[in-house]
C-alpha cells in the first residue's frame, strides 16, 4: 500500500523532497521536515522513520504502523470492504473520494481487525492520515465505533491509534455525529468492563480529540505530537488571538493532565505489550510469597 | 417592532410596510386622520409577504435567523416554561463557566434538571458569558448535574445555542477537548431521560457536548453544524478558500432544521411564530412546552436500562451504512 522508498511532498521550505546531492538518483533520499537533514531512505526506514538526527517522528501509514506494533502476521482485518459515502452529495466530494482511493488504495481513512500484541488478544484500529487528513466521516465514525463494540463483545480490549485533521466537512452534521456516537461506543466499553488504549500520532485534532481519543483509559502520544481542539485552518481562519505551538504539542499536553505519556516511537511496542499484560491478569495468577 | 438595525435584509419588504403602518398610526395620532383601511390593507399584505418569506429560507437566511440579536435565549425560555429556576454553578476542578447555565426547575409540576448555552444580550452580558463559547468547565458544570439528575432519576432538559466551544490556549490548557468527550460519553449512559432542543446555533462540537439525548429537537430556524458556514467556506477549495461565500456552504452542509430532520439526526422541528421566535416568545416557549410533555412521560416510563438501550440505538442508526 505504502511504498516507502517514494519520499511524501512536504515542502515546508519550497524545496522538493526529492531534491538530492549531485549524482544521486532521486527517490533514495527524504528531507527530514524538522531540521531539513537528508536521510537516505533505507536508513529512515532502519530508525522506524524518526529522523535520527533531531528524532523528528515522521507519519506512518496504517500499514507501518500496524507492522510496528501489532505480531507478525497477527491482524485480521475486519469490514476492509467499507467505502466511503457522499451523503450529501457534497460538491467536488464524489471526485475528491475517487481521487483519495487512487492515491492510497484505501476505501476510508480507519481500519480495524483483531490482532494479537504480545500474544495478547486486542481489538487493534488504525488511522490512516494520507487518505482526507485522517478525517472522520460516517464510515471512520462506523469502523472505530465497530471496533469499540468488538472489544465490548468479546470481552478484548481496545487499542486505537489517532491521527486526524478532525471532522469531514464534506458529510456535515452526520460526520459531527460521529463524534457522539464513538463517544457513547467507549462509555458501553467501559461499562463492560473493558479497557481502551489510545496512541495519538501526529497530528491529532479537532472532532477526533474531543471525542473518542481524548476517552482513553490509557493515554500515549509520540514526541513531538500536534495535539489540539483547533486545527491550524480553524486558528488561521477563526481564532482572533495566537495560538503557540508548544500548546498543542504532546509535551503540553502531557504537562496539562490531558494524556498518560509520551513514548518514543522504538519504545511504543514494548510499553504497549506491558500495558496489555499488566491489565489482562491470568485468571489464575497467584501472588507468590517469593 | 424591532428596531432598524435588527433587520435581517430578507426581511426588507416587511421593514418597508412596518415602516408605513408605524408613519400612519402616528398620523391618526397627530393629526386624528383615520387610515384604518389603509392600515388593515398594509397589515394583509404584511401577512402574506410574511408567510411567503418565510416559508422559502435559504440556508444562509435560517443561519442569520439563528444568529438573530433579538433570538431568544435559554434563561428566555426557562423563565417562561419553568415554574422555579435555582441556579447551580461551579465545576468543583476549576471555576464556574456562565456560558452553560445549569439548575433545578419545575415544567408544569415535574422536577426537571436543566442545563445549556447562553450567550447572552448585552455588551456586558455576552463578555460576562463568553458569547455562549463554552470552556471546559461549563462541560464540567454540566456533567456534574447531570450525575445527581441520574441519581434522583430526575429528566434532563437540554437547550442548545453556541457558535462553537472555546478554542484558544486557557481552553486548549484545561482540556476542553476531553470535556466534550466525556460529556458525550456521560449523556450516553445516563439512566434518566434526556430532551434536547436546539434554539439557536447548534455549532459543533460544542454543541453536541450537551446534546447527546433521547429525543433531539430543533426549532425551526435553528441550524445544527459540523463547521460555521462562513468557516467552511474560507477553508474549502470548493468556494474559492472564501468565507463571504458561506451562503453557498451552507446549502452544501444542509445544516437547517428541515435538512436535519430527513438526515435523520434530529427527530422533531419545533415550529416557530411566523417570522422567528423572537417575533413571539411566550408562543415559542408553549411549542416547546407541548412537545416536552407529549414525549417525556413515555421517556420517564421507560426502565433505565431500556432507556440507555434505546438511546445508543438511535445514535447508532444515524447514517448507517446501508
Amino acid at each position: 500500500m505504502h511504498d516507502a522508498s517514494r519520499p511524501r511532498m512536504r515542502q515546508d521550505d519550497g524545496i522538493p523532497a526529492q531534491v538530492t546531492p549531485a549524482g544521486i538518483p532521486a527517490g533514495l533520499w527524504e528531507k527530514c521536515p524538522k531540521c531539513r537533514a537528508m536521510l537516505y531512505v533505507k536508513e529512515l526506514a532502519r530508525n522506524l522513520r524518526v529522523c535520527d538526527k533531531c528524532q523528528h517522528h515522521f507519519q506512518l501509514s496504517s500499514d507501518e504502523r500496524l507492522t510496528l506494533l501489532v505480531d507478525p502476521g497477527c491482524f485480521m482485518e475486519i469490514d476492509a470492504e467499507l467505502s466511503a459515502i457522499d451523503p450529501l452529495q457534497f460538491p467536488d466530494y464524489a471526485q475528491k473520494l475517487a481521487a483519495a482511493c487512487k492515491k492510497t488504495g484505501m476505501k476510508e481513512a480507519f481500519r480495524y481487525g483483531d490482532a494479537e500484541v504480545v500474544g495478547i488478544p486486542v481489538v487493534f484500529g488504525v488511522a490512516d492520515f494520507a487518505f482526507i487528513a485522517g478525517s472522520m466521516s460516517t464510515i471512520v465514525g462506523e469502523k472505530v465505533t465497530r471496533a469499540l463494540e468488538r472489544g465490548a463483545e468479546l470481552g478484548r480490549p481496545v487499542v486505537l491509534v489517532a491521527t486526524s485533521g478532525g471532522a469531514r466537512m464534506q458529510e456535515g452534521i452526520l460526520s459531527l455525529m460521529q463524534m457522539a456516537k464513538t463517544s457513547a461506543a467507549v462509555a458501553r466499553l467501559k461499562a463492560a468492563g473493558q479497557f481502551y488504549i489510545v496512541i495519538m500520532t501526529d497530528p491529532t485534532y479537532a472532532g477526533v480529540l474531543a471525542s473518542f481519543a481524548s476517552l482513553g483509559d490509557i493515554i500515549i502520544a509520540e514526541p513531538g505530537t500536534r495535539i489540539g481542539f483547533a486545527s491550524p485552518r480553524m486558528i488561521e481562519q477563526n481564532l482572533k488571538s495566537k495560538m503557540p505551538a508548544s500548546t498543542q504539542s504532546a509535551e503540553s499536553q502531557l504537562s496539562h493532565g490531558m494524556i498518560d505519556m509520551v513514548v518514543h516511537r522504538r519504545e511504543l511496542r514494548s510499553i504497549l505489550g506491558k500495558l496489555l499484560e499488566y491489565l489482562t491478569p491470568a485468571e489464575n495468577a497467584v501472588i507468590s510469597e517469593q | 417592532m424591532i428596531s432598524p438595525s435588527r433587520w435581517l435584509p430578507f426581511e426588507k419588504p416587511l421593514q418597508e410596510i412596518e415602516e408605513q403602518i408605524g408613519q400612519l398610526e402616528t398620523l391618526t395620532v397627530t393629526h386624528g386622520i383615520d387610515r384604518s383601511d389603509k392600515i388593515n390593507e398594509l397589515r394583509k399584505r404584511h401577512a402574506i409577504l410574511s408567510r411567503q418569506i418565510f416559508t422559502n429560507l435559504s440556508a444562509w437566511d435560517n443561519t442569520q435567523m439563528a444568529r438573530h440579536p433579538n433570538r431568544p435565549q435559554t434563561l428566555d425560555y426557562v423563565r417562561l416554561l419553568c415554574e422555579d429556576f435555582i441556579e447551580l454553578h461551579g465545576d468543583r476542578r476549576f471555576g464556574d463557566d456562565p456560558a452553560i447555565i445549569a439548575g433545578i426547575a419545575r415544567l408544569s409540576g415535574q422536577p426537571v434538571m436543566v442545563i445549556g448555552h447562553q450567550k447572552g444580550r448585552d455588551v456586558k452580558e455576552r463578555q460576562l458569558r463568553n458569547f455562549g463559547y463554552a470552556r471546559p468547565e461549563g462541560y464540567r458544570k454540566a456533567m456534574r448535574v447531570l450525575e445527581l439528575a441520574e441519581r434522583r432519576r430526575i429528566p434532563v432538559i437540554s437547550f442548545v445555542d453556541t457558535p462553537a466551544a472555546e478554542a484558544r490556549v486557557e481552553a486548549e490548557e484545561r482540556g476542553i477537548s476531553e470535556a466534550i468527550a466525556s460529556s458525550m460519553a456521560l449523556m450516553s449512559q445516563l439512566r434518566t431521560p434526556i430532551f434536547v432542543t436546539i434554539i439557536g446555533e447548534g455549532g459543533s462540537g460544542g454543541a453536541i457536548g450537551i446534546a447527546v439525548g433521547d429525543y433531539i429537537t430543533m426549532l425551526e430556524h435553528a441550524i445544527y453544524s459540523v463547521i460555521p458556514p462562513e468557516g467552511c467556506a474560507a477553508i474549502m477549495e470548493t468556494f474559492g478558500r472564501d468565507g463571504g461565500r458561506g451562503s453557498e456552504a451552507a446549502t452544501a452542509l444542509k445544516l437547517t432544521a428541515a435538512d436535519n430532520l430527513r438526515l435523520g439526526t434530529i427527530d422533531e422541528v419545533i415550529p416557530e411564530p411566523l417570522g422567528g421566535a423572537h417575533r413571539n416568545l411566550p408562543e415559542t416557549a408553549t411549542s416547546i412546552r407541548t412537545t416536552i410533555l407529549r414525549v417525556l412521560p413515555t421517556l420517564l416510563s421507560l426502565p433505565p436500562e431500556e432507556l440507555v438501550a434505546r438511546r445508543y440505538a438511535r445514535l447508532r442508526r444515524i447514517g448507517q451504512p446501508t
